[in-house]
């Protein structure tokens, strides 16, 4: 299922006009909303287009931020026009070579051995001195994006790094868009409804899984070298299962299976875990904000079997089918 | 010498992952829910040993407290939670077992904190005997030994020689028929989820003066279990206690050989079986 077109457009210039109003607070709030729904929509791909639960997602978002933060110097800014490929590359190859194995396995052995092979790179960069182990290492200056001396933007300033997110998550959903009525996307659809009828009809059904899980990998790198860039900052925790959960949680959130569901979903969750954890509403129960998180997730799942988006669209349908019935 | 310890070492340690493995395997083996929380439950083992032990002065009255306190808790959540995931997919069973983890870390971090606690060994093991002038072994690591061997070999009497097992492996390898043929499966899965959560937890309680009760024991645990049902083949008992024997001795040579990838030594275990046989040991394709 797809917005319409319109719909499309209002949202992204709504987005667009965001900045003219909001603080930096809020323009940082949005960027990681945005960022967010990035990493959403490439575990979308997944879950909900090609019927692969991946719950080690987080594997990629993380070695693409710990690229960067390892390529870039101390004191100095890199440029975005190389280390951006490079870190997607690096992601890329992690994902096709995790991939290769997990592609054999299916279901609930997917599931397991996504999450362990995701916790082999968090033991990776939290047992050695790579990655400055537990501790995490700071990206001090944000890349540069310069074109043979012109600067289009200028990363360090909120409204500037607000507007290249806005522009990738625009990029990412029309790429997605585009990707899932095409071929490919159609051949991906048909291996979640039904692998064995596709690879009797001469589908090569684990090289379709094995390309959809290396793009989902690449896609949730970008995002992750974007909130490297932003958070300035990169530790073991930013490829723990817990961000896993999370990002599979945005997806469900937002309804499964529907771009916009992602994002949707990643909007929801951000502001859900501002509010719990704000201080000024809870006092010193802020920082248990994962206690009513929990809840609030067990409470979903068991209530809203198709998220917030099937919800929505429940009950647009409802509405419909009654206007429907009142023309008659 | 030396290498006899590591030897008892990772045994001691395969054996503790089997009684949580086993449990993990399980549940899903008879009631095809994956849960997450599992790792939580062996997490809720020690802390409860660490504060029973030190309510009533002995871990021997701690263990057996702990284990009936978690059978109680895994009976509430199976007749509350659990029991609406059946019939759901796994994606719906990951997440809200995934909101349970969360849900308990944050009770043991607003009950206990975050330090780590120790537990103290028992006086009536706490020795250790010499194996050579300078190295020697401690009595608990095969006190833990012998109660794990026991635990799995009552498991496999129940399992092979008694009618519940008898009518667990019948819910096992086809549920409908084995309700038709008048087993209470309702009764049957609250039972299999209490057992599961009060092994895990038992498992928890008895490794906590080994281990030391640290904040994230359980996820750590739990995926190493995963990796455990993964090489063994899920819904393997005799898989499982394969694949842990196997993942102990693993972790314990990385541990000498290779420290600083000692973490990542289960997991090219782990890809190795899965390019050779990506159903299991166990499982045959």
């Amino acid at each position: 299922m797809t917005l319409p077109r319109s719909v499309l457009f209002a949202a992204l210039l709504l987005l667009a006009l965001v900045p003219s109003v909001a603080s930096t607070f809020y323009l940082q709030l949005g960027a990681k909303i945005m960022i967010m729904a990035i990493f959403a929509l490439s575990l979308d791909l997944l879950v909900g287009h090609t019927g692969l639960v991946s719950f080690g997602h987080a594997a990629y978002f993380g070695v693409a931020a710990y690229a960067l933060a390892l390529i870039a110097p101390k004191y100095e800014a890199v440029n975005f026009w190389l280390t951006l490929p490079a870190a997607l590359i690096a992601t890329a190859m992690v994902a096709l070579i995790i991939g290769f194995l997990v592609v054999r396995t299916s279901g609930i052995y997917f599931i397991m051995v996504t999450l362990a092979f995701a916790q082999m790179l968090y033991a990776i960069f939290h047992d050695t001195k790579l990655g400055g182990g537990s501790d995490g290492i700071y990206i001090t200056m944000r890349p540069e994006l310069t074109i043979s001396g012109f600067k289009p933007l200028d990363l360090e300033n909120p409204v500037e790094f607000f507007y290249l997110v806005l522009i990738l998550l625009g990029a990412v959903y029309i790429f997605l868009n585009y990707l899932l009525h095409s071929q490919f996307g159609r051949a991906l659809a048909g291996i979640r409804v039904n692998p064995q009828r596709m690879r009797a009809i001469g589908f090569a059904v684990d090289a379709y899984k094995l390309g959809a899980f290396v793009l989902a990998g690449a896609i949730a790198g970008l995002a992750g070298y974007l909130a490297a860039c932003q958070f300035g900052f990169v530790s073991p925790e930013i490829l723990a299962w817990h961000q896993s959960g999370t990002v599979l949680m945005m997806v469900i959130l937002g309804g499964m299976g529907r771009l916009h569901g992602a994002v949707i979903g990643a909007f929801a969750y951000v502001m859900l875990q501002e509010l719990l954890s704000a201080e000024a509403l809870f006092g010193v129960y802020a920082k248990h904000w994962q206690l009513a998180m929990g809840s609030l997730i067990v409470i979903i799942v068991l209530a809203l079997p198709h998220g917030i988006g099937g919800a929505i669209d429940v009950f647009l349908h409802r509405r419909r089918v009654n206007s429907e019935a009142s023309d008659d | 010498m030396f290498y006899l310890i590591q030897l008892l070492n990772a045994v001691q340690y395969g054996l503790l992952l089997f009684l949580l493995a086993s449990g993990l395997t399980l549940i899903f083996g008879i009631m095809g829910v994956i849960n997450l929380a599992h790792g939580s439950f062996y997490m809720v083992g020690a802390y409860l040993a660490y504060w029973l032990a030190n309510a009533t002065g002995s871990l021997w009255l701690a263990l057996p407290l702990a284990v009936g306190i978690a059978f109680a808790i895994g009976l509430v959540l199976e007749t509350t939670i659990i029991r609406r995931l059946y019939q759901r997919d796994h994606l719906y069973q990951v997440l809200l077992t995934f909101g349970l983890i969360l849900v308990f870390e944050e009770l043991r971090s607003i009950l206990f904190g975050n330090e780590v606690h120790g537990v103290a060994v028992p006086a009536l093991v706490n020795f250790s005997i010499p194996l050579t002038e300078t190295l020697s072994y401690p009595v608990y690591r095969l006190f833990v030994t012998a109660v794990c061997l026991a635990v799995a070999g009552i498991m496999y009497f129940v399992m092979h020689r008694t009618r519940l097992g008898m009518m667990i492996r019948a819910g096992n390898s086809n549920r409908e028929m084995a309700a038709s043929l008048g087993v209470n499966i309702s009764l049957l899965f609250t039972l299999v989820f209490a057992v599961g959560m009060a092994l895990a937890a038992f498992a928890g309680a008895i490794a906590a003066p080994i281990v030391s009760v640290a904040p994230a024991m359980g996820n750590q645990i739990l995926i190493i279990c995963f990796v455990v049902v993964v090489i063994g083949g899920i819904g393997s008992i005799n898989g499982a206690l394969i694949a842990s024997l196997l993942i102990g001795l693993a972790d314990t040579l990385g541990k000498v050989v290779v420290p600083e990838f000692s973490g990542v030594a289960i997991y090219l275990l782990m890809a190795a079986i899965l390019l050779w046989r990506p159903q299991g040991l166990a499982n045959k394709s």
